[in-house]
């Protein structure tokens, strides 16, 4: 029963390729493959419709509001009404701009995303699109996010689309790098760019209750901060979400789109969110694996996606805590911050690595994270800068 | 279905670069260009090559793409089109291809098909490159930075 | 798909990349043409090592993966030498710089 549970997606698509016996070897291929596409696609598109009701009413509750609760229990329904409205609203392209390149742009975006969805194990046995440089493949999709974004911003014509995409694609250039260097680490450790592997590189328990996740060694920890940070930037959620900031340039690349585009760019949006979400979870916390050995009878994608649910609360959270940054903290923060303590965290895991993976090397990296931190704050010296304000009324 | 594949990408990718090599824009041209590369990343994936596929689409759709595109962008004058366009080059262009199409057909020993897929993993590149190509990648590695120093230096404003 | 088919293939594309880097006065698609055929040869280096006899040592690999990193390096010092010279020139069109002196 257990593992019929834990395996019960892989058993139905084994049961609807069984329909097709007889059939060629390349036809039953292509249906194997469909059977992954249009799972990917349910189970991400149902995902973006509640976690975008979902955001709303937790976004709500932290400003002390209601929140949608009109239509359907709870307001669950709400992501129908807004689709209803998003397709009957009328498609404006305005008249100077590039139509080709407008159309294109919100296509790429959300397919490139869900094709960085595809390598993501999802549980035992449930990678879509296992390929041998699946870590790799995450970031050749991801980085031909910043072309669609500039198609967007040209496309449109409009000074505010061309600076909002600009601002895009310096900030997520920028962060990129980051982002790859805290991966390296997990690589090096593994020794594989397979994300199968990687997920079983962190099984088993430490005295039966401590799981092996990279997250709970210091340089995993590091470089989980590090990622999580570059990955709100590369998703472009608050606090960094300078290219499309209301305030000051309308929405940044999205300011000419209206309608059903817009929608796609909305999906395009979370679900780039998710994919990073879920190579988090794949790379630091454990993928599949359960936290403790006497929870190992749930499932393992329920797992899964349980981690990544709180992942993707955190990312609302911080939304609806901190205010946006501006443009030149951002930069200053990549280049000045992230860079270097990435580098920490690769050294911290060579440490680790080389004294033994045991408890040992664990303070061992601990150290080195630890001594590289501080005299990083020390050199950027962010002490006069943070102190507290004073504020001074008129009177 | 190796070989539908492999006509589906050749019109594709030939297309796209001929539409990078023509269009006026300069824009759709950088666009077209990135499409291209991308058509032969999926040659490489076609020929089993994956990795190298890989940091194809990496390199010059993330990084070269865009950095063509912000070219663009900072040597815009009034108008962005490219009109002039020299015949010449056109019928050299036609007669390398003549001369190369002629040597391919005519030598001996091309139209072997495919032996099984040399499984070649990620890991077996990683081997490779640390040992017997470990001066080349270490020499990448200079060329790279001194790439990286000199553009800076280039495009840093010059002192009046 | 023989081997005379993809020599084929890589050797349009380099034509292309030649037409580009020959007929266009831009700067910009010089640099394209240039990026085009080479990667027409890194084309042509795959192919050679997929139709080879097996199993041999991944040497096509490695010099496209080499190609792939020069190029890279070869694309940031050209744009940049682009900018420079449009700060001089104001101009992007090779045939208009034909001056030495600065």
């Amino acid at each position: 029963m257990r593992a019929f549970l834990d395996q019960i997606f892989v058993l139905g698509k084994e049961r609807v390729l069984a329909l097709f016996n007889g059939a060629p070897g390349w036809l039953l291929e292509i249906i194997s493959s469909l059977l992954n596409i249009v799972g990917l696609l349910i189970v991400f598109l149902s995902l973006f419709a509640l976690v975008s009701v979902l955001e709303r009413k937790i976004l709500a509750r932290i400003q002390n509001r209601l929140g949608p609760n009109r239509v359907g229990p709870f307001g669950l329904l709400q992501p129908a009404a807004d689709g209803i409205k998003m397709l009957i609203k009328e498609d404006i392209v305005p008249l100077r701009a590039d139509r080709v390149v407008h159309f294109l742009a919100p296509i790429l975006i959300a397919a490139t995303a869900i094709l960085a969805l595809g390598i993501i194990p999802y549980g035992r046995n449930m990678t879509p699109f296992a390929i041998d440089g699946g870590i790799l493949f995450f970031f050749a999709i991801g980085s031909t996010t910043e072309l669609s974004v500039f198609m967007a911003g040209w496309g449109s014509n409009n000074k505010f689309s061309i600076l909002g995409a600009m601002r895009a694609i310096a900030q997520m250039v920028s962060y990129e790098l980051p982002l790859i260097l805290t991966v390296l680490p997990v690589v090096m450790v593994v020794g594989s760019l397979r994300p199968d592997a990687i997920v079983a590189a962190q099984a088993g328990y430490s005295l039966g209750v401590i799981p092996h996740w990279f997250v709970l060694t210091p340089w995993g920890a590091a470089a989980f901060l590090l990622f999580f940070v570059s990955g709100l930037v590369e998703s472009n959620r608050t606090p960094f979400d300078v290219p499309e900031g209301e305030s000051e340039i309308v929405a940044g690349h999205m300011t000419e789109y209206s309608g059903f585009k817009y929608a796609i760019f909305f999906l395009g949006e979370y679900l780039g969110m998710f994919a990073i979400g879920g190579l988090a979870v794949t790379l630091f916390l454990g993928g599949w694996h359960a936290p403790f050995s006497f929870f190992e009878f749930v499932p393992s994608w329920l797992w899964f996606f349980a981690k990544l649910g709180a992942l993707i609360f955190v990312f609302i959270w911080v939304r609806g805590t901190l205010p946006r940054t501006r443009v030149d903290q951002v930069m200053n923060f990549a280049w000045k911050f992230m860079l270097p303590m990435a580098f920490a965290c690769i050294l911290a895991a060579a440490v680790w690595h080389y004294a033994g993976r045991g408890w040992a090397a664990w303070a061992w990296s601990l150290l080195v994270v630890a001594l590289i931190y501080f005299a990083l704050a020390r050199l950027l010296d962010t002490g006069q800068k943070f102190a507290p304000r004073t504020y001074r009324f008129a009177e | 279905m190796n070989s539908a594949a492999f006509i589906v990408i050749a019109i594709l990718t030939l297309a796209a670069a001929l539409a990078a090599a023509t269009l006026r824009k300069l824009v759709h041209a950088a666009l077209c260009f990135a499409a291209a590369f991308v058509g032969v990343a999926a040659f490489y994936f076609l020929l089993g090559a994956e990795f190298v596929g890989l940091i194809q689409v990496f390199v010059y759709v993330g990084a070269v793409a865009v950095l063509i595109v912000f070219t663009i962008l900072l040597t815009r004058r009034e108008v962005e089109e490219d009109r002039a366009f020299h015949w010449s080059g056109a019928l050299v262009a036609l007669a390398v291809f003549a001369g190369l199409a002629w040597a391919i057909f005519k030598s001996a020993g091309l139209s072997v098909t495919a032996t099984a897929i040399p499984g070649l993993t990620v890991k077996q590149i990683g081997e490779m490159l640390m040992t017997d190509y470990i001066w080349p990648l270490q020499c990448i590695g200079l060329l790279l930075t001194a790439a990286l120093v000199g553009a800076l230096v280039l495009v840093m404003e010059e002192k009046r | 798909m023989t081997l005379q088919s993809l020599l084929i293939v890589s050797a349009a594309l380099f034509c292309i990349g030649l037409l580009a880097a020959l007929s266009r006065r831009h700067a910009i698609f010089i640099l394209i043409g240039i990026e085009m055929m080479l990667a027409a040869a890194g084309l042509n280096f795959i192919a050679f090592w997929r139709f080879g006899s097996q199993p041999a040592p991944p040497t096509g690999v490695m010099i496209t993966i080499f190609a792939i990193a020069i190029a890279a390096a070869e694309a940031a010092v050209g744009l940049a030498l682009v900018i420079a010279v449009y700060r001089h020139y104001r101009t992007t069109n090779v045939d208009q710089m034909n001056q030495l002196k600065g």
